[in-house]
């Protein structure tokens, strides 16, 4: 900061009005040459994925995004299963972490005594920073046997009993597909959400807060009519945020999906995602139409995540807009 | 007929937080159904001695009032006085408005439906008698499902004042209420305080003498978290008691 | 008959005591995933974990250097090439860019932010490994690099925006040209938000896995170059967690704690950064 002043009053000096006029044009043009590489590089992504999964949509057409058969040696391929296992997963995992990142959220903003707040947060951000592999493979060695074991026996001898739940916990408890996939995947988003909702909630201005306490309000009732309807639009974002991860994660599930090409009513089968079909199968791909078909999966997962987040960024400034201008 | 009884009788009201003392002994009798004013520099606390009526401060651990706060002999500090019957008994209003994330309506309907059930028909009624109160009424009859921030800044701090006299308190606190409202939206609030003068027992705090002399009753002054002098506000301002008292209102320091 | 603040009272006490229990479930899980990778891979890391060339299965010993060496390299390597790209795409939303194309930017980065990184590792399979005919180190660290872009541009935009609009002023009143401005006043002024985009960036994708498949690939050689496939930790993890050998099992424990250990590092090491510059 104090070298500063310096260095700009050395600028203008008469020696060099020339250059100066050649400085700002072209380190403009560095800056658009930059943001327009990050819009090619989109671009490109797009069409060159479209040309790679081009002989996959020849030979399948749209019947690709309805077709659950997935057979390599006969050649035949749908994406039903993956998308199928990928939009379940992630709605399991965000059944599952939405509650309980809420409850972390409001915990941290209402509840959590003063000094333990700052440790309690970064231990929380901290925690959305370790790599989803870890989540993985400690979803495959600790909690999938402990599914095996104990959750998924007495979810059968409760639930499963149900007439209309039956078919949901069905069949043997490995510990491992969709059911524990969700989890691993919730786990993995709940410390994400969690920081977010609580930024959210830590922007509700105080004297709004107070004024809701001054009418009588009991804290939970502060935060259901005040706070939450006050980051109503916060929260979606955190909401949509997690989802977006969610739904392209792939080392969280790979391990414990189970990795099987089957659609099955049971949460407790193994099954499959986009992300997770690609890192099992794309450097084994031996056939041509096999890698285009797997091409393919990553543009439709590129493509759904693109619409998600694009339509809730979209929909955020649009909210945001009057806000701002009053 | 005597004069107006005591509503709220302060009585040796000290504030701590931490090691920070705010409020040093204070002292005051608040008449029933008058406005009295707090003027002070900025931190001498009558902000805090105001937070105190409603007890705000048990939001923040480490906050302390002692001494006595008796509201029609009853010690509001005691912590079997329940703060969420408190605070529907003492309604608050504070320097920017703080309008709920919720219809027109909903706002000022909010208190009525925590108090307990209520008809259709008579949350209506209040509604709309809250609002013609504080002179809101004519300017939003036709939009009571419109958000509350879709109005005035000023238009938005009587949505508070009609919001906090929905449930009819008996006290009714104003934390600098104008401070951020522009001249013409001040006149408007001081005009309405001046209406509910005799129904409700006002406390108002404020910067600005002007508006002391113009809305209260009774004005306190206060200094360094001490209560110097409280008097009749033609009194306290024309023949201040205390040294300090003058200092300040004849503009030598604050 | 309970009284209708009674009711009021109770609801609010049950609501809090599930966030707690919530927070204390949440926070529970997540204190369980890390014990069990510090315990168990801390057994793990010795001596040879980091010095020697892995072993084959059934053989005693064996280590992960090569990972370790390929692991950084790309890993810098995507630092190198993401960090000035980041930056002059950051300084184009915050000093430059204005309008509908800014917007396009803006929105398309924000969207690349989350974009999953396993079609970025199918795109740069594409571009670079198809291509070449063979996997690479050299298409690792791009793969990394596009996943880190769009964090150093965001963190890069809204620290060049938090700084006052008095300092552009003053700057451009005493006939500054703009690059000098920027270059030289605001990049000084948010330097320390700038570095903890940049190390952020950096935690984000160092413990990527989901990239490297199609594009580093994974070798149990040393790194002689980074045009041929190249040894890196994450991808070593996943082979190693899912093949039915014991002590690789054992191995990747040790990895993962390893990856968990420098990412949270890193991570903690931005936000140091930040406060840093807070201070200052």
């Amino acid at each position: 900061m104090t070298a500063a002043p310096p260095a700009a009053l050395a600028a203008p000096g008469s020696r060099s009005p020339r250059r100066r006029r050649r400085g700002d044009p072209l380190f403009r043009g560095l800056t658009r040459a930059a943001a327009a590489a990050l819009l090619g590089l989109v671009v490109t992504m797009v069409v060159l994925l479209l040309i790679a999964a081009r002989p996959s949509i020849d030979a399948f057409g749209w019947r690709f995004l309805v077709t659950a058969s997935w057979n390599p040696v006969t050649e035949q391929f749908g994406a039903v299963t993956p998308i199928v296992g990928t939009l379940l997963s992630t709605a399991i995992a965000l059944a599952a972490a939405l509650p309980v990142a809420l409850g972390i959220a409001l915990f941290l903003e209402e509840i959590c005594p003063g000094p333990l707040r700052t440790p309690f947060s970064m231990a929380i951000e901290l925690l959305a920073a370790i790599p989803s592999i870890v989540y993985g493979m400690w979803g495959l060695f600790v909690l999938a046997p402990l599914m095996a074991d104990h959750v998924q026996p007495a979810l059968q001898a409760t639930l499963g009993r149900l007439p209309l739940l039956s078919h949901l916990f069905a069949g043997p408890p490995m510990g491992i597909g969709m059911l524990t996939a969700g989890l691993v995947l919730g786990l993995m988003v709940l410390p994400f959400i969690a920081s977010v909702s609580g930024d959210v909630l830590a922007m509700v201005p105080r004297q709004l807060k107070e004024s809701a306490y001054g009418m009588g309000a009991t804290p939970w009732e502060v935060v259901r009519d005040v706070m939450l309807p006050y980051g109503r639009k916060g929260l979606f974002a955190a909401v949509v945020l997690g989802l977006g991860r969610a739904i392209g994660e792939t080392m969280a599930i790979t391990f414990v999906i189970g990795n099987a090409h089957r659609l099955s009513a049971s949460l407790f089968a193994p099954g499959n995602s986009i992300a997770s079909t690609l890192a099992n199968e794309f450097t084994e791909a031996d056939g041509d139409l096999y890698l285009a078909a797997l091409i393919e999966l990553g543009l439709i997962l590129f493509v759904i995540t693109f619409l998600i987040l694009g339509a809730a960024q979209l929909w955020l400034r649009r909210m945001a807009q009057p806000e701002a201008g009053r | 007929m005597s004069g107006p009884s005591v509503k709220i009788a302060v009585r040796h009201l000290s504030f701590t937080y931490g090691d920070h003392r705010v409020l040093d002994d204070n002292t005051v009798d608040i008449l029933e159904g008058r406005v009295t004013a707090f003027i002070g520099p900025s931190g001498c606390g009558k902000s805090t001695h105001l937070r105190c009526y409603n007890r705000m401060f048990d939001l923040y651990p480490g906050h302390r009032a002692e001494g006595e706060i008796l509201m029609d002999g009853e010690n509001l500090l005691d912590p079997a006085v329940p703060a969420l019957e408190l605070r529907q008994r003492v309604g608050m209003i504070f320097q920017k408005p703080t309008p709920f994330p919720m219809s027109i309506g909903d706002n000022v309907a909010y208190g009525l439906r925590l108090k307990g059930k209520i008809s259709r028909t008579e949350l209506n009624d209040r509604v709309e008698a809250a609002l013609k109160s504080a002179a809101l009424w004519d300017e939003v009859r036709d939009k009571l499902h419109e958000p509350g921030t879709a109005l005035s800044g000023g238009q938005q701090q009587r949505l508070c004042i009609a919001r906090a006299i929905a449930v009819e308190p008996e006290v009714l606190l104003m934390d600098e209420p104008c401070s951020a409202l522009d001249p013409i939206a001040t006149a408007k609030i001081e005009e309405l305080i001046d209406r509910l003068r005799g129904r409700y027992t006002v406390v108002i705090v404020t910067h600005n003498m002007q508006q002391a002399s113009r809305v209260s009753d009774r004005t306190a002054f206060m200094y360094l978290g001490r209560l110097v002098e409280v008097g009749p506000t033609d009194q306290l301002f024309q023949n201040p008691q205390c040294k300090e008292t003058d200092d300040y209102i004849t503009g030598r320091f604050g | 008959m309970m009284s209708h603040v009674g009711r009021r009272r109770l609801t609010n006490r049950a609501v809090m005591a599930l966030a707690t229990g919530a927070a204390g479930l949440g926070l529970a899980m997540l204190l369980w995933i890390l014990t069990d990778v510090a315990m168990r891979g801390a057994t793990a890391l010795s001596w040879s974990f980091f010095t020697a060339l892995p072993a084959p299965p059934g053989m005693e010993g064996g280590g992960l250097a090569n990972a370790i060496v390929g692991t950084v390299l790309m890993t810098g390597l995507a630092a190198a090439i993401a960090t000035p790209m980041g930056l002059a795409c950051g300084t184009y939303l915050a000093e430059v860019g204005r309008g509908l194309i800014a917007t396009a930017v803006r929105l398309v980065n924000d969207i690349l932010v989350s974009a999953p990184s396993i079609v970025v590792g199918v795109f740069v399979y594409l571009l670079l490994v198809k291509t070449t005919g063979h996997f690479s180190g050299y298409a690792g660290a791009v793969s990394l690099a596009i996943l880190m872009v769009p964090v150093v541009t965001r963190t890069t935009e809204e620290m060049l925006r938090l700084v006052p609009v008095a300092l552009r002023e003053a700057a451009l009143a005493i006939g500054c040209p703009q690059w000098r401005m920027t270059v030289q006043i605001l990049f000084r002024a948010a330097r320390s938000g700038l570095t903890t985009g940049i190390l952020l960036a950096i935690a984000r994708v160092a413990g990527e896995t989901a990239p490297l498949l199609f594009t580093a690939l994974n070798s149990p050689y040393w790194v002689r170059s980074l045009s041929e496939p190249t040894a890196n930790l994450t991808v070593t993890l996943f082979n190693y967690a899912m093949s039915p050998y014991d002590d690789w099992r054992f191995l990747a424990w040790g990895a993962a704690l390893l990856i968990t250990g420098a990412v949270l590092t890193t991570s903690i090491a931005a936000r140091l950064a930040l406060r840093g510059g807070e201070r200052r």
